[in-house]
């Protein structure tokens, strides 16, 4: 008989968002490939939407987070698009470039 | 129930993230950022944001990741990268530095924070029959009705935002053409 099983409260959420943003900065300062780079930010950006919701859900009936990862969901969408088109025309000019390969601008 | 929920859902999202940053395959790690993001809807969905976690497996699993599995084979890139060289001597240990730093410094700001977070009213309503609608209707309409009212400029500012940046796209990822079609003359 299960007498009284322990709930998940929003500090377990927050926790756990802050364990995929710690890991999401891990990747993008760690790997070198700008399309895993990229991925690792969307990771980042999962983590604060994730608090968002929670913290919505705490504060009752406050639409207000949803609202706020909708519009981030869509920032995020926009960013994907634009970044995959720059990763485009970099892998165009120099097949299999790194994020270390990119240092025309160094003086 | 709740804690079964979160404790399937907490495993797939830092078994997919973890996957995301070891695996060196991209296209490995692309399928790795699908389960944290399956992970994450299941959250939205135990949080009662289900519009969200529906918008979720739609926009991410299903158009970014498919959009990273689409330049990935695009550009053949999809050669595993040596992961045991390091080409920045300290480079690992510092971002695990910072990683860490990053996780322990929140957690303990949100653990810290449990006893007010306890305390935490829900917020005052201006209208008067507003938490009636709010509590009797679903997701979607509270969502809609805060979107389109308090928050339409912004909505309407985002469609120009995917516009902006579809052109912009486009425009980088086009191939230049070669030469200027000589002029017959």
């Amino acid at each position: 008989m299960i007498a009284s099983v322990a709930v998940p409260t929003t500090t377990w959420y927050l926790v756990l968002a802050a364990v995929l943003f710690g890991v999401g900065t891990v990747g993008v300062l760690v790997r070198r490939n700008p399309l895993i780079m990229l991925m690792c930010v969307e990771l980042m950006l999962n983590a604060v939407n994730l608090t968002f919701v929670a913290l919505a859900k705490k504060l009752g009936d406050d639409i207000g987070g949803q609202t706020t990862v909708f519009f981030v969901l869509v920032v995020a969408a926009a960013e994907v698009v634009v970044g995959l088109g720059i990763i485009v025309a970099i892998i165009r000019r120099k097949p299999n470039a790194t994020a270390d390969d990119l240092a025309e601008l160094k003086g | 129930m709740q804690l079964f929920v979160f404790i399937c859902a907490a495993l797939m999202i830092l078994t997919g993230a973890v996957g995301v940053i070891v695996r060196s395959h991209p296209v490995h790690a692309a399928l790795s950022l699908i389960l944290t993001l399956f992970g994450v809807a299941v959250m939205y969905v135990a949080q009662e944001a289900q519009f969200l976690a529906a918008v979720q497996v739609i926009v991410y699993a299903g158009a970014i990741v498919v959009l990273f599995l689409f330049v990935i084979m695009l550009l053949g890139v999809d050669k595993a990268e040596d992961l045991r060289v390091e080409p920045f001597k300290l480079q690992r240990k510092f971002a695990m530095l910072v990683g860490g730093g990053v996780i322990g410094l929140v957690t303990v700001a949100a653990i810290s924070s449990r006893d007010n977070l306890a305390l935490v009213k829900p917020l005052p309503s201006d209208a008067v029959g507003a938490v009636e609608i709010a509590s009797h209707d679903g997701n979607i309409r509270r969502l809609a009705r805060d979107l389109f009212s308090d928050h339409v400029l912004a909505f309407e500012l985002t469609s120009v935002l995917l516009v902006i940046a579809v052109v912009g796209t486009v425009l980088l990822a086009r191939r230049a053409p070669k030469s200027p079609p000589e002029p017959t003359s």
